[in-house]
């Protein structure tokens, strides 16, 4: 039964095959050095002591008793931050933004949730650390929580910050809230929309918070020598991002921060915020040793990640023919601790599948007692398509119209205008919903008792950003590809393959390194699903370079001019002189006695949207007697542009749904009355086992992106965007009743059927 | 350091001695006292199989073993299952098979599949997915794992 | 973790003198997946740690069919399921000693750390209660029985004395038509901790028609784990029928006094044991015919 399709347009030599990556002998044979294997001369343990309360004013804080511990090095709290000692005036408009971002890396006055770091140790071991950390005293008074946006919106919440007022679309509040922004997207004419409706319907859901899940826990391994260099190994997706923010929060200077990427074992999103790395370099430049500092599984849970806990509101109006005439849309994000929840992105993915001619998106953005929430894949897009998608497939269900027809009847294609503005070139939405319908899953009939389907759409935007590579040309006729995008899940192999396609040389004959931030151009985070696109695009220029440079010393050598030279599959020729003529690996064994070797370099920043879709669906069967969920068939079908590798598009797809699959039936965030975190363990957070799954098949789509040389969109967002909508609606049609809050876990649909 | 405590022991076959306190777990003295990094953390409780390696022929968790009961003991971690000929039909069936992502999670799958193939051969879908529920990986989605099982099936038998 | 001592004695009077030797401060070590997790968590510390797996008393299956099955204290569960008179004798707890935690877990887990661990959600322990098992216990001033469904007395606690170990647990050999099952309920299809448990052991006369007697003990509804004497009792001369087995499901579910927390709530704890007694009893009475 299980399959994987690829609907290819266009085939390559060496791109759309899939060949073994580079680093998989490492990874498969333990060899691979990921952060918390980094190993250095006199390297002291680090052990972060964190709040126990979810909301507390810190009175005092007393290191004595750590400090005099034997084997203890160093002790650091936030009055050893350099915003502890910057007034105001000599930080003007940066004292908002800097004190923010201090206090979530060691909280000062206020402990904001559960893991809020308040002080950390170094010490000769992790015990020792640990044994030390626990005789920090502190003192505090602790304060009610606002646990849920709904709490922390109420008039009387608890504050979180006393100095935080709502942006009201773009105008700060005179009143100090919980609410750091309100923000809309508006088109057309909402109330002329719902006007032309014949059938208008409005649902409301919840979703909890999730985390990343990443296996990894964070670590970071700093050493600040005496002459002021600050070297920094660690896990992390965006190795220029925590130069920056460990620049700005220790006011170091950028160009003496070294940000070394370890092999990473995983992000999603969860692993551009710099947690551990100022902590680490704290404790190094007090102890004048290097510092090694990792998180346990439960200060993961507690202290890094997760995806926002949301109440939505979704009303829509379509008419008998299954046009959708309006959509009016209120989405309220955890943004955890501190501001900045992904609900704009949310507001701008929760309509983009369909052209919606009259609609309007209100977003808030709202601080509870949780950790700060980081990006997870889609940041935001999941959570509004459950809203989104719930309320169609209920649409659905009332006019009874099939959801794949109806979601082609308004499916977004090229010249849709989404309510944020951009509109869509070449997109492949239509062919996901053509190839969906097709599939065998699709077509075959789903019987039996406490069975249903589910069907759901998702997007992500799949943008460019800043990449960097360097080729440079060995004697052998190989290059060595270097890059600043960490490779998450094989895309070492998926650039390596577009640097080969472009120079007409074999995949085996490009070697590809991730170096520190040292030794590359400003690349951003591994995230987005912009890697392949973009670092893909960086060495595609860089080959180009190297092609032109290639030609030229062709040129130089057969003295004869540059135009009377070509290059094609990897084979420099002259245009008229059939007897001049030399293969690449000829070349490159001559370059260094006719001018010296090739190096081409280029810095991209490549400004389109990949604009990815994929169409899912579900079958699933419940337990009547106890509400339990299984999945009993899933198919993803996705646009992925073109697919460089299949297998790791693939592997992208499946993991992307197995996550949503997690999200929607059993993970979740469980706190106590006093906003305590019950299940930080993967024992009680309950990620999806290998036993809890059937195959995932897929359907990789290929509608070329214009905006890219090999037609790339981008992958990696997309697949966990649908699952939360699909498996609701499956579940809703298996039992009966509509779902509206997730998890949808054995309890929860025990209840609904009760 | 206080009482550290002298163990003999085996390690991927080579008599190994080392020193460590009765507070250390196996993980701890694998990766932090004898360099053999290979073996990952990835909960410290026993939950996700990161850590996992062969204990007197049986698989384990070795964050839920303490260093010194590796006295007299035989253990088998990643770093012992690939040979000075070439990789084991496992590790090459996750390597083309596209089972890894980030890779993380790989030496603990590849200890437990080798420890189950060893045994059961034939092993089918239900029964791979059984044995490997104790070992989490979030990247894959675990299809394209199930698959290299069944692959290193065949290359073991070929 | 704490600094801590570690020993392993080679004899049973060995261990009871270093489990004496420090009181409460010591702790037994047998597969360790509870306690190494407990006293890196704080949750329970020890200056002492006795390492069980060298004294083979603790260590041993033994089963005739005349007293029945010995399970040292230590036996890791995977040589519970890879007896073959176990397998043969006791499905019952082939059930629990095949679904607790992971393949890894068991490598390592035994029947009598779960036991003394004394978790309200211990998978081994109905199962052991409803197959009226008894604890063999020994400590300094000599060696005592105890009935398995009279030893937890509370939330991680049990009647161990300081100083005291469990050397075994003995079960009964099977009586003629008889059967057991063990079933939990959990979200995910393994590592999970029971949202409930039903353990249910059944006699059934030469017929197949008719209890002879049954035994229900209940997992995750209550401080300990719940023997339903009631329960079981109520089957006790009932013709075998779906009407007989509600009576006991729902005298289960009285007995049943669950909490509210992230892994359940006090209603659904409730309907589970319902659930899962009609289930295991179903399965047991199968068992019990040797229809599987």
């Amino acid at each position: 039964m299980a399959s994987n399709i690829v609907l290819s347009e266009v085939e390559y030599n060496v791109v759309g095959k899939r060949h073994l990556r580079p680093d998989g002998v490492d990874k498969v044979t333990g060899r691979a050095q990921y952060g918390a294997d980094v190993q250095l001369t006199g390297l002291l343990q680090g052990k972060v002591l964190r709040s126990p309360h979810a909301h507390a004013l810190i009175k005092s804080i007393d290191t004595s008793a750590a400090e005099t511990f034997p084997g203890v090095h160093a002790v650091v709290t936030a009055a050893d931050l350099p915003f502890a000692s910057l007034s105001r005036e000599e930080l003007g408009g940066e004292y908002q933004r800097l004190k923010l971002a201090s206090n979530h890396v060691l909280a000062s006055d206020k402990a904001l949730f559960k893991g809020h770091p308040i002080a950390a140790v170094a010490a000769e071991s992790q015990h020792v650390a640990e044994e030390a950390a626990r005789l920090i005293r502190v003192e505090y008074e602790v304060l009610p929580p606002a646990m849920t946006v709904r709490q922390a919106m109420e008039s009387d919440a608890p504050l979180l910050h006393e100095d935080l007022f709502t942006s009201e679309l773009g105008e700060l509040s005179d009143k100090p809230s919980n609410v750091a922004s309100h923000m809309a997207f508006e088109t057309g004419d909402l109330d002329e929309g719902l006007k032309q409706a014949d059938v208008v319907l409005e649902r409301e859901f919840e979703t909890a918070s999730v985390h990343q899940g990443y296996i990894e826990p964070h670590n970071s391994t700093a050493f600040c020598n005496t002459d002021g260099q600050l070297n920094i190994w660690c896990s992390t997706q965006g190795p220029f991002v925590v130069r920056t923010s460990v620049a700005d929060i220790l006011r170091h200077p950028v160009s003496r921060v070294k940000v070394t990427p370890m092999e990473i074992g995983g992000g999603f999103g969860g692993k551009i915020t710099a947690y551990l790395e100022p902590i680490a370099a704290l404790l190094s430049r007090k102890s004048g040793r290097p510092v090694k500092v990792l998180m346990t599984r439960t200060e993961v849970f507690e202290a890094s990640g997760p995806a926002p806990g949301t109440w939505m509101k979704v009303k829509l109006g379509v008419t008998s023919e299954g046009k959708i005439t309006a959509a009016d849309i209120f989405l309220a994000f955890e943004a955890g601790a501190f501001p900045g929840s992904p609900v704009m992105q949310g507001a701008a993915c929760a309509l983009a599948c369909y052209d919606v001619p009259n609609a309007r998106i209100n977003g808030y953005d709202v601080v509870v007692n949780k950790p700060k929430t980081a990006a997870y894949r889609a940041p935001g897009s999941p959570q509004a398509a459950f809203a989104v998608e719930s309320v169609i497939d209920e649409i659905c269900e009332q006019m009874g119209m099939d959801p794949v027809e109806f979601r082609l009847r308004n499916a977004s294609r090229e010249g849709v205008r989404r309510v944020e503005g951009p509109i869509f070139r070449r997109i492949g939405l239509v062919e996901c919903l053509e190839a969906a319908r097709n599939h065998d899953h699709y077509k075959a009939p789903l019987e039996g008792p406490n069975r249903g389907r589910g069907v759901a759409a998702g997007f992500w935007f799949n943008r460019g950003f800043q990449s960097a590579v360097n080729i440079s040309v060995n004697p052998d006729g190989t290059v060595n590809l270097i890059e600043g995008s960490v490779d998450i899940g094989g895309s070492r192999a998926s650039i390596a393959q577009q640097a080969a396609e472009t120079l007409g040389i074999a995949y085996e004959d490009v070697k590809p390194t991730v170096v520190d931030t040292d030794s590359i151009g400003y690349t951003m985070v591994t995230g987005g699903s912009r890697t392949t696109f973009a670092t893909g695009w960086a060495a595609i220029e860089a080959a180009e370079d190297v092609k032109t440079q290639m030609v030229e010393r062709a040129a130089r050598i057969w003295d004869t001019p540059v135009e009377d030279v070509q290059y094609i599959d990897g084979v420099l020729s002259h245009k008229s002189d059939p007897e001049l003529r030399m293969t690449f690996r000829e070349l490159a064994r001559q370059l260094l006695g006719t001018g010296g070797g090739i190096t081409g370099a280029s810095n991209v920043d490549p400004t389109g949207e990949g604009n990815g879709f994929g169409v899912h669906i579900v079958d699933v069967e419940v337990d009547p007697d106890t509400g339990k969920t299984t999945i009993l068939r899933y198919t993803a079908v996705q646009d992925a542009g073109k697919a460089i590798h299949p297998s790791y598009v693939e592997g992208q797809m499946q993991g992307g749904v197995v996550q949503g699959i997690g999200w929607a039936l059993n993970e979740e965030y469980f706190f106590n009355d006093q906003g305590q975190m019950m299940n930080s363990s993967f024992l009680d957070y309950r990620m999806p086992t290998a036993l809890d799954l059937p195959m995932i098949d897929t359907v990789i789509v290929e509608v070329a992106n214009p905006g890219h040389p090999y037609g790339v969109r981008g992958v990696g967002e997309v697949p966990i965007v649908p699952p939360l909508a699909a498996i609701g609606s499956a579940i809703s049609h298996a039992v009966g009743r509509r779902i509206d809050r997730l998890p949808a876990n054995p309890g929860a649909v025990l209840e609904a059927l009760s | 350091m206080p009482g550290l405590v002298h163990v003999s022991t085996t390690i991927n076959g080579n008599p190994t001695d080392f020193l460590c306190e009765p507070r250390q777990s196996l993980l701890e003295v694998l990766r932090d006292v004898l360099g053999m990094t290979g073996t990952k953390e990835g909960c410290n409780d026993g939950n996700c199989g990161a850590c996992t390696v062969v204990f007197d022929g049986r698989i384990v968790t070795s964050c839920l073993v303490l260093g010194v009961e590796a006295q007299d003991k035989e253990i088998t971690t990643i770093e012992g299952v690939a040979t000075p000929e070439g990789l084991h039909p496992v590790q090459q069936a996750f390597l083309e098979n596209a089972a890894l992502q980030c890779g993380i999670c790989t030496p603990g799958f590849i200890v437990a599949t080798k420890a189950l193939l060893d045994r059961e051969p034939d092993a089918d879908e239900g029964r791979i997915r059984h044995w490997l529920a104790g070992n989490l990986c979030r990247c894959t989605g675990y299809d394209k794992i199930v698959r290299a099982v069944l692959d290193a099936e065949d290359k073991m038998k070929a | 973790m704490e600094a801590i001592e570690f020993t392993t004695p080679k004899t049973i009077d060995e261990a009871v003198q270093a489990m004496a030797s420090k009181g409460d401060r010591a702790r037994a070590l047998a597969g360790g997946t509870d306690l190494l997790v407990q006293l890196r968590g704080g949750r329970r510390s020890a200056d002492l740690v006795v390492d069980l797996k060298e004294v083979p008393e603790l260590n041993e299956i033994s089963y005739s069919p005349g007293s029945g099955l010995t399970i040292g204290a230590a036996t890791p569960c995977y040589r519970l399921y890879a007896n073959a008179d176990v397998a043969a004798n006791y499905p019952g707890l082939v059930d629990s000693a095949s679904l607790i935690g992971s393949i890894q877990i068991q490598g390592r887990a035994s029947f009598g750390g779960n036991l003394c661990n004394s978790a309200p959600s211990a998978d081994a322990i109905p199962p052991m209660i409803a197959l009226g098992a008894v604890a063999n216990i020994i400590g300094p001033s000599g060696s005592r029985q105890v009935p398995v469904e009279d030893f937890c007395t509370g939330p991680g606690r049990n009647v161990l004395e300081p100083g005291e170990l469990l050397v075994s647990i003995n079960i009964p050999a099977p009586a003629a038509n008889s059967g057991a099952n063990y079933l939990r309920f959990i979200p995910r299809n393994e590592m999970d901790i029971a949202v409930a448990g039903v353990g249910s052991a059944v006699v059934l006369d030469a017929s197949g028609q008719n209890f002879v007697s049954a035994r229900i003990a209940l997992a995750s509804v209550a401080p300990t784990p719940v023997f339903c004497k009631a329960a079981g009792d109520s089957l006790a001369g009932k013709a075998v029928s779906d009407e007989a087995i509600e009576e006991a499901a729902r005298l289960a579910m009285e007995d049943a006094k669950p909490i509210t927390d992230m892994r359940g709530t006090i209603r659904q704890r409730i309907h589970l044991v319902g659930v899962l007694t009609r289930r295991t009893l179903n399965n047991a009475i199968k068992r019990a015919r040797g229809e599987e």
